[in-house]
């Protein structure tokens, strides 16, 4: 009969958590392991990615384009409306300026727009991209290719692919959560795909964290069942699984027993991570946990913060949706009141702790919107339809410079014309910074060794700060 | 072959792959060879942090003096290291030179060089270049971290200093049948080549497990349910002979064999019942296609049969509406309904999706890596892939009418009622009404072939493509097809859906003209009319499409760069098409399960096999090709393959002739032996214990709690769950379904592709986009939260704790015992029973003291049933013996 860890030897070596079942289920899974390599020095350990699910309009928020403004109404350059087809069947021919009004922020003069004057406040700490660019022009598509490297469905998300490279250092959580939060009109594009672990097994799946009375699916104890009686079920089954183990000798079981221990932790974790009794109310009212349009992605920022601080490897929140097709300066203001504040005080709260550093935040949308007003019949003109060509994202912490804005874009914001990024390109550079070479970064599928940026991607350098450690 | 092999070599490629190499290449994972005792020490240090007991198969050692194998020792190294640049891929090969043809490789280069000179080591650029310490010459060039190690290195010298024979990659060639060796002891000629194996390796098989055990793994392999305590204790009660063999006669013949086995086959079809994408459309009668598997097995339909229905059914001269039904399988690629992009890319993009199934499902290989570029390792051009491509380019999608029983004859009896009364409804208006639509065809047609003149009409032909069927699951692309059939070419059936679609989405532009012709009324009569035909049920299809399309290969795999022109054909590597008739999905299916097929039979067979050993004969079942695993037993594999064409592909022969042999009904104890030898179980000297599918978790749960819906097939059901589950789609809704439809086995669970139903996710439902052919095995902290506090879960527990005080004498050690007995099927030990009977004391105090939760515990139902026994049965369904087969 084998030597098998007993109980002890296993909550002793809590700390490699859920990561060391993952690892036991990478050593399972024969014939399709890569170890991935950290040759690269890691300047971030974990990762708070806000996905704004739908596409927001660059122009409205980061990219302003002042000689708009005098051609607002007039047609669109005639080589811009070839290049572009409608996504959704609008009308797209002529110029929408925007009308929200721009100005530099901070030390380095970063332009922002008066929609967001909380995340403008930050800019001297955030690397805002202005030469976002991808190819794909639908929600699920576009969003699949931000997040799995394809545009097909069923690859593994950049979640995945970071808890599969880097484990979890965290003993009592996954080491990937998913917050999710809406402006009443429900999550928009490839659902629950966009943190699914496609081809890796189930364990790196991002698994949804709910604001409410059972955070994580089944967390919560049946009706009837107290504290107690619970940890009599949990010990009686492992006492039995232990005989069982003994009789068979699979040491399955040990990773069973394990994941039953992990649970346990994660019914007593997960309430505590959502009691902010411990939260100073300055902390709290600088999420926005006060107010209503506030209180949902706050709630969700002040989360993620709490779930870096314990280790959990990427937070993944989602807000939906900013796809404006109609009714775009209500909406989009809107959604700025609702994620603005909280997105500041996430990085505020960050940096005053000292997180910031070894935290990388990603503020992203699939892509932007055009310049062109979009017209749909029996709909009010005041809307603008998807546009991959351009758009912008910012990061901030683990690594990137601060206060630099990379790249741009034409008069209109509809192509690059500095520095463009391609969606590769970031994921290359968010695999980097946490000490990830993304091309080697692999797990093998159906006979091919598959990679988050497929065959594509390069580091953007000039956005990170420059580092000695670079020059292995 | 290898049983012939020395003793010492415990070599099986692709299992020498250390884990812990610390090289960052993946593709080193299968060269070290060498033992190399600190990487032994470090693995096992790290392997004690994982767990114990793990031992990894370090060191097999370099194959002392004896003659080096092209397929076996070469191949692999080529194929990892050198065949990215010097390979099949033209475009990406370097220096013209490619090494995996013989002759290739020995001619003389532009260089004046010879990469292989064979014999002479010295002239042998190759080697001059592999042992270079110029790292401008070295290869493979540093900076790819393909470096080969110093027992690659002298393979490959061995290799050259023989001759440089090649061979050709084992699955290309066609299965051989050998005699089995004759070993002492064993019958089966499974088994005689499983202990022959066995035997030159000095190991000894494991002892047959005992009988209960063994009737439990047998009725989940075969049904996918835990055997009932009846038939459990008729089976350890039955002293013929032949008792095991009858109770395999029995499971075979059972309904939910069927069931069992659909499923397994709904993994590769990547079966879902919704569209994918966006707004993830439902497909109401996707699960005609799972009825049309379910009965197939059930009936035990041959595997030739079986496979020319799935690709070409509705091309065999005369078919039948099943045979058609077959095709349903093609169906199960996802539809965009949301548009933004052209129509064509859509089609392009489901044909690509069929192209890579088929090639998974039946060939095993990753044909859809030939798709941008030739295959790096296999010897599949691009050209080869699109005349794969090019038969499922001429296929479209079309839902058939398939009645089912008794409603053919209430619709043939009603319908020329109906279809007379339509007649006059619409006679006032005909005219005109046919003129508007006449026009609207037409213009369509024109925008197809003249995009971009008209917005409104690209809009207009855009939508049909798209909304076509919508929420129904119809072809997409139906009506246009419709549309360009000539009208008097259409069927009545054809022309009144085509008609009821120009009612209701006709272009604005019309709407006055309709106005004028009162349509919003004829629309209303004539839905009161449809409601009135009793209806007949429709199934997904494929069928000829009616236009020709031109094939070509994409350049880089971008469907608008068009290349080469190509015709229907099949890779060269294999066997040739036979017969002289059109080149269609019918003579492709034919070629499949034609005899000197080398994948059809091998491929499937390796299947079957790992879902009854946990791993298959070739580990890596999804890609028999060049980087593929090869095979453990490879004269083993042959016979099987063999043997199931001779038999007329019969599925339940070959389940039988498995699971019959002394090999499945070994013991599946770990043994401390095999535990650095071989720690995954080729050789076979035990079985292997294996949690169950989600599904089956599921399943003996609803079934040792007496709440299992029995009922076979029918649409899809929905237990049910949290409705925070499917808000991560963005339309979805997940109304559960009522009474004993909650409780129907899991392959009846609808899959909304989106957000499918979440207690299969966790227990690692494939993802529903692509095609699958083995499911991850996950353990996780959240499978764990499921089991133990799930109301379903819950719920199966409290009528299983019902079924134990209904069934058991009143004292808790009887009461254990027969519990454990129907959720473990056997009786447990002192020490089991003793742990309980210890666990039901506590949890009976706990809510003695507590008798508020007794009552929520208990759901205010079932009177008469007291907590700790629920909490007793939640017990035995988180047991790991109960979500294992051992």
């Amino acid at each position: 009969m084998f030597e098998l860890p007993s109980r002890r030897d296993w909550l002793a070596r809590g700390s490699y958590g859920l990561g060391a079942i993952a690892l036991w289920h990478i050593l399972c899974q024969e014939g399709r392991t890569s170890i991935p390599t950290t040759s690269v020095k890691a300047r971030a350990k974990s990762v708070i990615f806000l996905f704004m699910m739908g596409g927001q309009s660059h122009l409205d928020l980061f990219d302003p384009k002042p000689k708009m403004a005098a051609l607002n109404g007039q047609p669109i350059p005639e080589h811009l409306t070839k290049a572009k087809k409608s996504a959704t069947g609008g009308v797209l021919e002529t110029i929408q300026a925007s009308p929200r009004s721009f100005r530099p922020y901070g030390q380095s003069g970063m332009e922002l727009s008066e929609l967001i004057p909380h995340t403008a406040e930050m800019a001297d700490d955030m690397c805002l991209i202005r030469s976002m660019h991808c190819e794909q022009s639908n929600h699920d598509p576009a969003q699949l290719l931000l997040h799995c490297g394809t545009p097909q469905f069923g690859g593994p998300s950049i979640g995945s692919w970071v808890t599969y490279g880097l484990g979890s250092a965290c003993h009592d959580m996954p080491g990937y959560l998913v917050l999710t939060s809406d402006d009443g009109h429900g999550l928009e594009g490839a659902g629950s795909s966009i943190w699914g672990s496609g081809f890796m097994p189930a364990a790196y799946r991002g698994v949804t964290f709910r604001n409410a009375r059972e955070s994580v699916l089944y967390l919560a104890n049946p009706g009837g069942v107290n504290f107690e009686s619970q940890r009599a079920r949990l010990d009686a089954l492992e006492d039995l699984n232990r005989f069982r183990q003994a009789t068979t000798g699979d040491p399955e079981i040990a990773a069973r027993i394990a994941s039953y221990e992990m649970a346990f932790r994660m019914q007593t974790a997960a309430p505590e991570l959502l009691d902010f009794s411990q939260e100073t109310a300055h902390t709290q009212s600088m999420y926005g946990l006060n107010s209503e349009p506030t209180r949902a992605f706050g709630t969700n920022c002040l989360l993620a913060r709490r779930m870096v601080e314990r280790g959990v490897r990427f937070v993944h929140l989602v807000h939906s949706t900013w796809d404006h097709h109609s009714d775009l300066s209500k909406r989009i203001a809107n959604n700025c009141k609702m994620t603005d504040q909280p997105a500041a005080a996430l990085l505020k709260d960050l940096k005053q702790r000292g997180l910031l550093d070894e935290t990388l935040v990603v503020w992203a949308g699939e892509f932007g919107r055009t310049p062109m007003a979009e017209v749909r019949r029996g709909v009010q003109p005041d809307g603008r339809d998807h546009h991959p060509n351009a758009f912008s994202v910012w990061m901030a912490g683990g690594g990137v410079k601060r206060g630099h804005v990379y790249g741009a874009t034409d008069d209109f914001g509809f192509q690059v014309t500095e520095n463009p990024v391609h969606v590769h390109d970031l994921q290359a550079t968010i695999l980097h910074l946490l000490g990830i070479d993304h091309e080697r970064l692999t797990y093998r599928h159906a006979g091919r060794d598959y990679r988050l940026t497929d065959v594509a991607g390069r580091v953007v350098e000039g956005m990170l700060v420059p580092s000695e450690s670079q020059s292995q | 072959m290898e049983g012939r092999q020395n003793p010492r070599q415990k070599n099986m490629p692709g299992e020498g792959q250390t884990l812990f190499e610390t090289k960052p290449s993946p593709m080193n994972m299968r060269d070290q060879l060498k033992p190399d005792r600190s990487r032994e020490r470090n693995a096992r240090r790290l392997c004690s942090v994982v767990v114990a007991g793990f031992m990894l198969l370090v060191g097999t050692g370099l194959r002392g003096q004896d003659s080096v194998r092209y397929q076996r020792d070469v191949l692999p190294i080529l194929a990892d290291h050198c065949f990215v640049c010097h390979g099949v891929d033209s475009a990406k090969r370097q220096a013209e030179l490619r090494l995996d043809e013989r002759g290739s490789s020995t001619k003389t280069l532009e260089s004046g060089q010879q990469a292989i000179v064979p014999g002479d080591l010295k002239s042998s650029a190759l080697w001059q270049r592999i042992t270079s310490d110029d790292s401008n010459q070295t290869m493979p060039p540093p900076e790819t971290g393909r470096a080969l190690s110093p027992d690659q290195r002298e393979i490959l010298r061995r290799w050259i200093e023989q001759g440089a024979p090649y061979e050709k990659h084992w699955a290309y060639i066609p299965p051989q049948k050998a005699v089995p060796p004759l070993v002492t002891g064993a019958e089966y000629p499974i088994d005689r080549f499983v202990r022959a194996r066995l035997a030159a390796e000095r190991i000894q098989p494991s002892p047959p497990v005992d009988r209960t055990t063994l009737i439990r793994r047998v009725t989940l392999d075969l049904t996918g349910l835990p055997p009932t305590l009846l038939e459990v204790d008729a089976f350890l009660n039955d002293p013929r002979p032949d008792s095991y063999e009858r109770v395999v006669h029995r499971l075979l013949g059972s309904e939910q064999f069927g069931e069992r086995w659909a499923r397994w086959w709904l993994d590769l079809a990547h079966y879902g019942d919704s569209d994918g994408y966006l707004q993830d459309f439902l497909r109401p009668v996707a699960w005609r296609y799972r009825q049309w598997l379910i009965d197939a097995f059930n009936t035990d339909m041959p595997f030739d049969q079986f496979t020319i229905s799935q690709i070409a059914g509705d091309l065999i001269p005369n078919a039948t509406i099943s045979q058609k039904m077959g095709t349903g399988f093609l169906r199960n690629t996802l539809s965009n309904r949301e548009g933004g992009a052209d129509l064509e890319e859509f089609r392009v993009n489901q044909v690509l999706d069929r192209t890579m199934t088929f090639g998974t499902t039946w060939l095993g290989l990753t044909v859809g890596c030939a798709q941008c570029h030739d295959h790096k390792f296999d010897a599949i051009t691009q050209r080869e892939y699109f005349q794969l491509y090019a038969f499922f380019n001429s296929a479209d999608e079309a839902n058939i009418d398939a009645p089912l029983a008794g409603e053919h004859a209430a619709w043939e009896a009603a319908k020329p009622d109906y279809d007379c009364k339509r007649t006059e409804l619409l006679a006032p208006v005909t005219g005109q009404l046919q003129a508007l639509q006449t026009e609207w065809e037409q213009r369509i047609l024109y925008t197809e072939s003249h995009p971009s003149e008209d917005f409104a009409w690209d809009r207009t032909l855009e939508l049909l493509g798209l909304q076509w069927g919508q929420n129904l699951g119809e072809g997409q692309l139906e009506g246009l097809g419709i549309i360009k059939t000539s009208p008097s070419q259409r069927t009545t059936d054809q022309q009144q859906r085509l008609q009821d679609y120009f009612l209701r989405s006709a272009p604005s532009e019309y709407a006055s003209k309709l106005k004028e012709l009162n349509v919003s009324e004829l629309i209303t009569k004539l839905d009161a009319l449809t409601k009135a035909l009793p209806p007949i049920t429709r199934a997904p299809a494929m069928t000829k499409s009616p236009a020709t399309r031109p094939n070509h290969l994409f350049v880089r795999g971008d469907y608008l760069n068009l290349g080469e022109q190509v015709n229907p054909g099949t890779p060269s590597v294999l066997p040739p098409m036979q017969g002289e008739g059109e080149a269609d999905r019918l003579a492709l299916a034919n070629w499949l399960v034609s005899r000197n097929h080398p994948l059809t039979a091998r491929v499937a067979v390796n299947r079957l096999w790992q879902e009854l050993f946990g791993r298959g004969l070739v580990a890596t079942s999804e890609n028999f090709g060049v980087r593929g695993d090869r095979p453990s037993h490879p004269e083993l594999l042959d016979w099987l393959a063999i043997e199931w064409m001779e038999q007329g592909w019969s599925f339940k022969t070959l389940l039988r002739t498995m699971v019959l042999s002394e090999t499945y009904r070994q013991s599946s104890a770990s043994r401390s032996d095999l535990a650095s030898i071989d720690p995954w179980n080729r050789l076979l000297a035990r079985q292997t214990r294996i949690r169950l599918s989600g599904e089956a978790i599921r399943d003996s749960a609803l079934a040792v709690s007496g709440l299992l819906n029995r009922t076979l097939g029918g649409p899809s059901v929905k237990p049910q769950q949290p409705a925070s589950v499917s808000k991560e789609g963005y339309a979805n809704q997940w109304e559960p379904s009522q009474g004993a439809d909650r409780h129907r086995r899991g392959l009846y669970t609808f899959i909304q592709r989106t957000s499918p139903f979440a207690q299969l996710v966790t227990f690692d439902l494939p993802d529903t986009s692509r095609s699958c052919t083995r499911r991850e095995r996950t353990n996780t902290p959240l499978q764990a939260l499921n089991l133990l506090n799930d109301p379903n879960f819950m719920d199966a527990a409290r009528n299983l704790a019902a079924r134990i005080l209904r069934e058991a004498p009143t004292n808790d050690e009887q009461r254990i015992v027969h519990g454990w007995m129907l959720a473990i099927s056997r009786t447990p030990t002192p020490e089991e029973s003793g742990r309980l009977l210890r666990y039901v004391q506590q949890q009976r105090a706990i809510f003695l003291s507590d008798p508020a939760a007794a009552k929520t515990l208990l759901n205010d139902g079932l009177s008469g049933l007291d907590g700790e026994w629920v909490m007793f049965a939640s017990v035995l369904l988180n047991l790991d013996e109960f979500v294992c087969r051992e």
